[in-house]
């Protein structure tokens, strides 16, 4: 077990570096960091010593592992746009996404095996057929469409709940949350359910298929041949092993919420990390972006690490190498 | 005379396709004594595992039991709802499939598996059904029972987990045994252990077997009577002995040609050009009258009927024409 974990992390630590030769390439060549950072009235010998003391004159393997050295240490820069600590900014952003993105996921998760475990067990049934059918739709329809749709009926026609930001927000000094307070909580409604859309079908679909799946495997007629119930059958042993693959994704899938919130943040004006993203795109605030790819990678490497783990609990296939074997 | 632990009558199962209903098995009748093993030989395709599934009531769909009877000890099965056949599916008829490698859940352990089953059946507590799991693993041969009962199936080989196969079949004192092909996918030198450890066990318990097998080997070796079966039906059924020492079927004649080499596999039987048709293409008249050597014209035209040929016998064959003249199934007056 320690020796597999030991394996991943450096996996990881791989990939993250790679992340950050990619950051660091945003970060030194698109466009040019003086020039982005002074004013056109900045005389050249200025610059010149601003470019010097920055360290952008010193060799390109030395000025990487100095961009190494500072994301360690949660060192991106300063955002050209707010003249803001960059890691502060992310940082204070954070919430409103991993908030947003717990939420959704939770949903998508829930309902997708739900609704997944429902349709492979009645196949035949017309409410399954029913869902079937609403889940391409979800798969078809782009996010913002269907969040621009959730707006117009839910916050336009009926009232019923905001179409914008985050509501009210508690500061519980290292976190901003909208768990705490009614308007935050009903700001949350429409984009966790925007956002778990995608999520929601694929899940959905996917449990569906690995559960017909499993339900056409010999220990489940074997299962049936020795007379266990139905509830025993389709709950124990069906269920638990479709889970197994449905893990990997689903781990997956939170990474991907975290990275696709940037759409639905921007149609929901919700000030998280993505419409941050989004803004500094906009004005080409590179220190920003540079730290939003490493923070998303980031994101992707923990949650692989987590589900490797995971997996490993729950197969014990692979816990144990040694036993009689095949 | 006693009473037969299951009687099979006229049972015929089909599977409606889009091109037609095919005819997987078609009318077939036989009994199973207690304590008798019943030896099923047939090629790939001939409907054996099929005669099983329709005996537990686990055909797929859209397959289904078009006609006939399944009688356990004096009561009718096959029409029974769900909820009662599941009281007799490992209580009072157990299966053991084909493949032990894929007939165990992997995430469970053993225990679980057992356990559960047990559980299921029988009003034990978790740990009584844990002391009667641990004394059936000894009894199919794992050693260190009480140990390994807490292992995963992968951390078991083959042989070692048809064993717990054999375990989990019998472990709530089942009355007939359905064994599917319980050897094929062994290792030849495990084959006769595994056959031996459920052999011992049901005679221990007084239970009946049905074999399906495709090695006559094991057939001439272990079962009383056998069935054998061709294209969905029963060719020929009868003592085994009486059988392998003179088939009176044709096809049977050229299947017991295969035993003199112990352990000899069916499939790669050569005794008997050509092979047995698809169920969409069965030939009219007699199905085996296109490899049949004995053939004549009424073969192609009128299907045999079954006939008694001796005590506990019949064929089904022109070459023994029923007695009465009738072609009528002379099966009905002869239970046994
Ligand atoms: N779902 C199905 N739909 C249509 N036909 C089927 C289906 N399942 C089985 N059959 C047919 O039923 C017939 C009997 O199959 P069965 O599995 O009983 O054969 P078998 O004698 O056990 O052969 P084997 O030795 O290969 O196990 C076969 O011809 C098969 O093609
Ligand atoms: S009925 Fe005719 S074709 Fe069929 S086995 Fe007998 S002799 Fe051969
Ligand atoms: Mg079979």
């Amino acid at each position: 077990m320690l020796a597999f974990i030991i394996r991943r992390l450096a996996q990881s630590v791989v990939v993250m570096l790679f992340v950050a030769l990619i950051a660091f390439v945003v970060f030194r060549y698109v466009g040019d960091p003086i020039a982005s950072m002074v004013g056109v009235d900045t005389r050249l010998e200025d610059q010149e010593i601003m470019r010097e003391r920055l360290g952008l004159n010193d060799s390109v393997i030395v000025q990487f592992l100095r961009f190494i050295g500072n994301a360690m240490q949660g060192e991106f820069g300063i955002s050209y746009r707010l003249q803001q600590p960059v890691t502060e900014l992310i940082l204070s952003r954070l919430p409103a996404t991993i908030e947003l993105a717990l939420v959704s996921a939770t949903i998508a998760l829930v309902f997708g095996v739900i609704f997944g475990v429902y349709t492979a067990l009645r196949p035949k049934a017309w409410s399954s057929a029913g869902i079937m059918a609403l889940s391409l739709v979800g798969v078809s329809l782009p996010t913002f469409l269907i969040g621009i749709g959730l707006i117009y009926i839910f916050a336009v026609e009926l009232g019923w709940l905001p179409s914008f930001g985050r509501g009210d927000v508690v500061d519980l000094g290292w976190w901003r949350t909208g768990f705490l307070t009614e308007s935050g909580l009903k700001s949350l409604i429409l984009p966790a359910i925007t956002l778990s859309l995608f999520q929601l079908t694929l899940i959905m679909r996917l449990v569906r298929a690995e559960m017909l799946e499993v339900l056409r495997t010999e220990y489940i007629r074997f299962a049936k041949a020795r007379g266990l119930s139905q509830r025993a059958i389709n709950f124990g042993h069906a269920l638990k092993n479709t889970m197994v693959p449905v893990i990997t994704i689903t781990g997956l899938q939170l990474g991907s919420v975290i990275a696709f919130a940037i759409v639905t943040e921007t149609v929901f004006q919700w000030p998280g990390v993505g419409s941050l993203f989004i803004v500094s795109v906009q004005v080409v605030d590179v220190p920003v972006m540079a730290a939003y790819l490493m923070f998303i990678a980031l994101v992707f490497v923990l949650i692989n690490l987590v589900v490797d783990i995971l997996y490993y609990v729950v197969d014990p296939r692979l816990r144990v190498d040694g036993g009689a074997g095949k | 005379m006693t009473e037969p632990l299951l009687s099979v009558r006229n049972l015929t199962v089909e599977f409606p396709t889009r091109r037609g209903v095919l005819t997987a098995v078609q009318d077939i009748s036989f009994d199973i004594m207690p304590g008798e093993v019943l030896g099923v030989v047939g090629e790939s395709g001939a409907g054996k595992s099929m005669t099983g599934s329709a005996i537990m009531g686990l055909i797929d769909r859209p397959g289904r039991i078009a006609q006939g009877e399944v009688i356990l000890q004096g009561r009718r099965i096959d029409n029974l709802p769900d909820a009662e056949m599941r009281k007799i599916r490992g209580r009072k008829i157990g299966m053991i499939f084909q493949d032990p490698l894929t007939s165990l859940n992997p995430l469970y352990r053993i225990s679980e598996q057992l356990i559960e089953t047990i559980r299921t059946h029988l009003p034990l507590s978790e740990a009584q059904a844990r002391k009667k799991a641990i004394g059936l693993l000894d009894d199919v041969g794992i050693p260190d029972a009480s140990r390994r009962i807490d292992d995963y199936p992968h951390q078991f080989s083959g042989g070692m987990r048809q064993r717990v196969v054999i375990a989990l079949a019998l472990c709530a004192g089942p009355d007939l045994v359905i064994a599917d092909e319980p050897t094929t996918a062994l290792d030849v030198s495990v084959q006769a252990q595994i056959i031996d450890v459920m052999k011992r066990l049901c005679a221990e318990n007084g239970a009946s077997i049905m074999l399906v097998t495709h090695d006559m080997g094991v057939i001439a070796e272990t079962a009383d009577r056998v069935a054998v079966m061709y294209a969905g039906r029963i060719a020929e059924i009868g003592p085994v002995r009486d059988v392998i020492k003179d088939a009176q079927h044709p096809y049977s004649s050229g299947l017991m040609g295969a035993i003199p080499r112990l352990g000899a596999n069916l499939d790669r039987l050569t005794q008997i050009p050509g092979s047995m048709p698809r169920l969409s293409a069965i030939p009219r008249g007699c199905a085996f009258n296109p490899r049949c050597p004995h053939v004549m014209d009424k073969c192609h035209i009128d299907q045999p009927q079954a006939v008694q040929t001796a005590p506990g016998r019949r064929v089904a064959c022109w070459l023994y024409p029923p007695q009465d003249g009738t072609g009528a199934n002379t099966e009905r007056q002869s239970a046994q």
